[in-house]
């Protein structure tokens, strides 16, 4: 009853896309209408963290390959320390801006872990295409919160950080376990 | 004109809040939906992926439900059932308690 790799990918997808709204919701109503209720406050840190021992589960399953199960340690370690650190900033056990550079880590090492452990060029497939195109991406969008540690009150980090989701789970969903790169079209692959 | 029926003329700052306020509210409602409607268009364009609606082709549990489509639609439904009702409720509160907020 292990779901297919494509499957967990999806499911992950939905999990970003829904992160991605919960955040555009709050860049939408600001910081003090969102917080007003706890629960939504956590929820945030709370998917992440979840979705990290998700991730761990995953690994257990990635034995199969030892650049697959370390990649997905990798994931599910950067995921678990990001989340901690976020749902310490929503409880206010800590304060500084500076602790957004664990979440910049966390999505820079987790780009690296992507495009490491893909083994095959660009256009090989449509898996090692999206595994090339999430690894630049998350190196990329770690200047998000990156930025937001340095300049907490620029709502450009924000609106990226949270667009960072929404692009994450568009390219998790476009997943297929055997598909050549444009899908039905045929262009690119094996 | 006798004070007790004139009224201040709101500045234009104020006007200007009063008139921002909605799209904030509409914002936060329309993504739910909007999400959802991606979903039925992305299983418009692709059909082949509900297996539901082609279940001839047979398939396991995971086929059937963890489709794009299909979890696309869930999660825009989650959102607007569990999220998007509170943050507009809260919005309308701050806005009563504050009009200058």
């Amino acid at each position: 009853m292990i779901p297919r790799a494509e499957t967990a990918h999806w499911i992950a997808a939905s999990v970003a896309l829904f992160i991605g709204l919960v955040l555009i919701a709050e860049l939408i109503v600001g910081h003090e209408v969102f917080y007003r209720r706890k629960w939504r406050a956590y929820l945030f840190p709370s998917i992440v963290i979840v979705a990290s021992v998700g991730l761990w589960v995953i690994t257990i399953f990635s034995t199969f390959s030892t650049m697959h199960l370390l990649a997905h340690s990798i994931w599910a370690q950067a995921a678990l320390a990001a989340g901690a650190v976020e749902l310490a900033l929503a409880r206010g056990k800590i304060h500084r801006p500076a602790w957004s550079l664990v979440p910049a880590f966390a999505l820079f090492v987790s780009g690296i872990a992507f495009l490491v452990h893909e083994q095959n060029p660009w256009l090989y497939s449509r898996s090692a295409f999206l595994h090339h195109a999430i690894g630049w991406m998350l190196v990329v969008v770690a200047l998000f919160p990156l930025g937001r540690a340095v300049q907490p009150g620029r709502l450009v980090w924000r609106t990226g950080f949270a667009l960072t989701f929404v692009l994450l789970a568009v390219l998790l969903f476009a997943d297929r376990d055997a598909a050549p790169i444009f899908g039905r079209f045929g262009l690119g692959g094996p | 004109m006798g004070s007790e029926i004139a009224t201040s003329i709101p500045n234009e700052r104020e006007q200007e809040r009063v008139e921002r306020r909605p799209w904030r509210a509409l914002a936060v409602q329309l993504l739910g939906p909007l999400t959802m409607v991606g979903g039925v268009v992305w299983g418009v364009a692709q059909p082949y992926r509900i297996l539901l609606i082609d279940h001839g082709r047979g398939g396991d549990l995971y086929d059937y439900l963890f489709q794009g489509p299909l979890l696309v639609i869930l999660v825009g439904l989650a959102y607007t059932v569990f999220v998007a009702p509170g943050l507009v409720s809260d919005l309308e509160a701050v806005e009563r308690r504050d009009p200058a907020s």
